[in-house]
C-alpha cells in the first residue's frame, strides 16, 4: 500500500536487483568477530517493503553487529497481516503501516519494545513520539518513515495546480485522465476529507454520500490503481493521480514535468513503523536492529535511497537541501496540520467500506 | 495365489499411497478448512468462529454479488468462445502440419507457459498502453499516410489520437484470451491428432466440400476435445483476478477480485470462503453437466 511497489517495470527491475542483493547478504559468511553479548545466533529475519532500505544498510548493520540480516519482501499491509494472523512464521522485525500497528496491537500480534534498549529514540522528532494515536507512548512501534496521500500531476496537462480533491472526486475537468486508489480505506476516507469530515468518522451516511459521489465520478476515472499511480503518471496514461508523496518524489527524478500537491482540504497521512511481531525468534537482535536504523547516519543513508520523509530529525539534519527543502517530501506545515492518521475503526466499518467499494466497482 | 494378490495389493498401495496422501493433506484438508470457514463468522481480528451460520451464503446471494457472478460468467464465456474461434484453426493447422514442423508449432503454443503470468500481463500493458507498441505502430502508419496525402496535394491528416486500449473490459478480455489460449489449443490438438484422417478423405471423395467436411466430420469427432478445451479454459477464466486487476478499468471487477479483497483488505475470511465455494459449486455443476451429456452421447450414436 504505502511504498514504491514491485508492480512497475522500473521498480521491479530494481526489486530484482535488491532481492539478489538481499540474498547475497543473507548467504555471505559471518566474518567479523564481535562481542558475544547475547546468546542468540547472529541472525535476523527482516520483513520489509520492496525498495525500502538504503543500498548498504543491511551490510553496515552486519559490519557493526555481526548479525546477518535475511530480508524478505511484502507488497501490502494486508499481505503482512494475513501472513502473521495465523502465527509468526519466523520474522523478527516487520514494517507495518500506522493503521495496521493499531490493528496488530488489538490482535496481540506485537511484542512491546524495551525503550531502554533503543537509546536512539532520542533522534526521532518529538511529534512522532507524542502524536501517534495508533500507538500511544510508542510502546510497540518506532517510526521509520511517514507519508501523505495527495495528487500527483503532469504540469503541462493541467490548467492550474490541482490543489483540491475536487479534481479527482467531483469534477469532469480531467475526464479519462484520472486514476484513484483501489484501496477502499484510502479512497473513501480521503473523500470524507473532501466532504469536510474527519478521516476517522464512522457515519454510514457519510460512506453513502462518498459512494454516491464516486459512482457519479466513475465515468471520468480511467483506473482504480493498485498503488502504482506513479507509473501511470510517468507513462502518460493519466495526468492527475491519487498517490503517496514518496512515490511521486521517486518518479519526479525521472521526469521534471511532474509535481505533487496535498489537497487544501487535508488528506490521510500514514507512518510506516518498525515493530517486533510476537514469537520473533531473535528479539534481542531485533532491538539492536531497530536502534541501528534510528541512528542519524544510517537514517540519512536510507532516506537518500528511498526519498520518503523521515521522522528521524537527526538524520534529516544530515541530508542535502534538495531533500530537506523539497515541498513534495515535506509539504507545508499548515497543510500537514489538516492531515490525519487513519485509526482502525473495527470490523463493522471495514465491512461497510468494502461493501461500498464492491458496489462502486459494480455500478 | 494368495501371496500374489497380496503382492499386487502391496504394489498398488505403494504407488497409490503417496499421491493419495498428497491430495488429502495438501488439497482436500485445506479445502475442507475453507469450506468450514464459509459457515463461520469473524471472532475478533484473527479468529474464525465456525458456528454453522448460513449468513455468509445469504450475503453472497444478494443481487450485488450475483450481478458480479453473472458478469464474471459472461466475461469468462466470451473469453472461452474467442479462444475456441482462434484456437480451433491453430490446432487444426498443427494437427495437419508435417512431422518436421509440428514440434516447433507446439513449442510456440507452449512457450508463453514458461513465462510467469505477471510478466506476461505486464508485457501486455506495454503493448496496449497509450504510449505502447500498438499506438506507436498506428502512429507510424498515420504519419506515413499523412505524408503520402500531402504528396498528392491534399491537407495532411491531423495529429494522431492514441487509442485508449488499456484499463477497460476490452483489455481484460484480450488479456484473458491471450493467457488461456494454450489451454484451448492443447486439448483440441490432442483430439484432432487422434482423428482418423481417412474419414476426411472419404468425405471429400464422396463430394462434400471442405466446410461441410469440417462441420459434419471433424467437429463432431473432435467434440470431446472441444468440450474439454471449453471447460479447461472457462474454469480458470472464471476465477481470474490478476488480469482484471492489472488490465481492467473502473468497472472490470470480477468475482475473484471481490474474493481477494475479503481475504486481504476486508479481513472477512468467512465471507470470502463462501464466495469461493459458490464459485466451486458452479464449477462442479458445469463438470457434472458435461459428464451427464457425454454419457448420453454414445448411447445416441449407437442408436443410429
Amino acid at each position: 500500500m504505502t511504498n514504491a511497489n514491485a508492480k512497475s517495470f522500473t521498480t521491479s527491475r530494481r526489486s530484482i536487483l535488491k532481492g539478489l542483493g538481499a540474498a547475497a547478504i543473507g548467504i555471505s559468511l559471518v566474518g567479523k568477530k564481535s562481542a558475544a553479548w547475547a546468546d542468540e545466533e547472529k541472525k535476523l529475519n527482516f520483513y520489509n517493503w520492496d525498495t525500502y532500505t538504503g543500498e548498504t544498510t543491511l551490510e553496515d548493520f552486519k559490519n557493526a553487529s555481526g548479525i546477518d540480516v535475511n530480508m524478505s519482501l511484502f507488497a501490502t499491509n494486508d499481505e503482512l497481516f494475513a501472513k502473521l494472523r495465523a502465527g509468526n512464521p519466523g520474522y523478527d522485525v516487520i514494517v507495518p503501516g500506522s493503521e495496521f500497528v493499531e490493528r496488530m496491537i488489538q490482535a496481540a500480534l506485537l511484542e512491546p519494545l524495551d525503550h531502554a534498549k533503543i537509546p536512539n529514540i532520542k533522534n526521532v522528532a518529538p511529534e512522532f513520539i507524542n502524536d501517534a494515536p495508533y500507538d500511544p507512548g510508542r510502546k510497540y512501534s518506532m517510526p521509520y518513515t511517514w507519508l501523505v496521500i495527495g495528487i500527483g500531476y503532469r504540469k503541462s496537462k493541467v490548467k492550474e495546480v490541482p490543489d483540491s480533491w475536487k479534481w479527482l472526486f467531483d469534477s469532469d475537468a480531467y475526464k479519462g485522465r484520472i486514476a484513484v486508489m483501489s484501496d477502499a480505506s484510502e479512497l473513501f476516507r480521503n473523500c470524507f476529507k473532501y466532504l469536510g469530515q474527519s478521516i476517522n468518522s464512522t457515519s454510514p451516511e457519510l460512506i453513502k454520500q462518498a459512494e454516491a459521489m464516486l459512482i457519479k465520478q466513475k465515468p471520468n476515472i480511467k483506473s482504480f490503481h493498485e498503488d502504482n499511480g506513479q507509473d501511470l503518471l510517468l507513462s502518460g496514461e493519466v495526468d492527475v493521480v491519487m498517490e503517496y508523496n514518496g512515490d511521486i518524489a521517486q518518479v519526479m527524478v525521472e521526469d521534471d514535468d511532474l509535481n505533487f500537491v496535498v489537497p487544501k482540504e487535508g488528506a490521510m497521512k500514514q507512518s510506516d513503523t518498525l515493530a517486533i511481531p510476537k514469537g520473533a525468534p531473535h528479539p534481542e537482535n531485533a532491538l539492536k536492529f531497530i536502534n541501528f536504523i534510528l541512528d542519524p547516519k544510517v537514517g540519512a543513508e536510507i532516506s537518500k535511497t528511498i526519498k520518503y520523509p523521515s521522522p528521524n530529525a537527526a538524520a534529516v539534519a544530515l541530508m542535502p537541501d534538495s531533500y530537506k527543502d523539497n515541498p513534495v517530501i515535506f509539504p507545508p506545515a499548515e497543510i500537514m496540520a489538516k492531515c490525519e492518521y487513519p485509526r482502525y475503526l473495527g470490523p463493522e466499518f471495514t465491512r461497510q467500506l468494502d461493501d461500498a467499494m464492491t458496489r462502486l466497482r459494480a455500478a | 495365489m494368495a501371496t500374489q494378490t497380496q503382492e499386487r495389493r502391496f504394489a498398488f498401495l505403494a504407488t497409490a499411497l503417496p499421491p493419495i496422501v498428497w491430495v488429502v493433506a495438501f488439497f482436500l484438508a485445506p479445502l475442507a478448512i475453507v469450506w468450514a470457514y464459509s459457515f463461520g463468522q469473524n471472532a475478533g481480528l484473527t479468529g474464525v468462529d465456525i458456528s454453522g451460520t448460513f449468513a455468509n451464503y445469504a450475503r453472497a446471494l444478494q443481487p450485488l454479488y450475483l450481478g458480479i457472478f453473472v458478469k464474471s460468467v459472461f466475461v469468462a464465456g466470451l473469453t472461452t468462445l474467442l479462444c475456441l474461434i482462434v484456437g480451433f484453426p491453430v490446432a487444426l493447422a498443427i494437427a495437419f502440419a508435417s512431422e518436421r514442423w509440428r514440434p516447433w508449432m507446439l513449442l510456440l503454443v507452449m512457450l508463453p507457459f514458461w513465462t510467469n503470468l505477471l510478466i506476461r500481463t505486464y508485457a501486455l500493458i506495454a503493448v496496449l498502453r497509450t504510449e505502447g507498441y500498438v499506438n506507436f505502430t498506428l502512429a507510424w502508419f498515420w504519419d506515413r499516410a499523412s505524408w503520402l496525402i500531402t504528396l498528392v496535394g491534399l491537407e495532411p491528416l491531423g495529429d494522431f489520437t492514441p487509442l485508449q486500449l488499456l484499463y477497460s473490459n476490452f483489455a481484460v478480455v484480450v488479456g484473458l484470451v491471450y493467457v488461456h489460449l494454450p489451454f484451448m489449443v492443447l486439448p483440441l490438438y490432442a483430439a484432432l491428432d487422434r482423428l482418423d484422417k481417412s474419414l476426411i478423405e472419404a468425405s471429400l471423395d464422396l463430394g462434400a466440400g471442405h466446410l461441410r467436411t469440417l462441420f459434419s466430420i471433424v467437429v463432431p469427432l473432435a467434440l470431446p476435445g472441444i468440450i474439454s478445451g471449453i471447460i479447461i479454459t472457462f474454469v480458470p477464466a472464471l476465477g481470474a483476478y490478476l488480469t482484471p486487476n492489472l488490465l481492467g478499468g473502473p468497472d472490470s471487477q470480477m468475482i475473484a477480485n471481490v474474493i481477494e479483497r475479503q481475504f486481504k483488505q476486508a479481513n472477512d475470511w468467512p465471507f470470502g470462503a463462501a464466495l469461493s465455494f459458490l464459485l466451486m459449486y458452479a464449477t462442479f455443476g458445469a463438470i457434472a453437466l458435461r459428464a451427464y451429456f457425454s454419457r448420453d452421447k454414445p448411447a445416441d450414436g449407437h442408436g443410429i
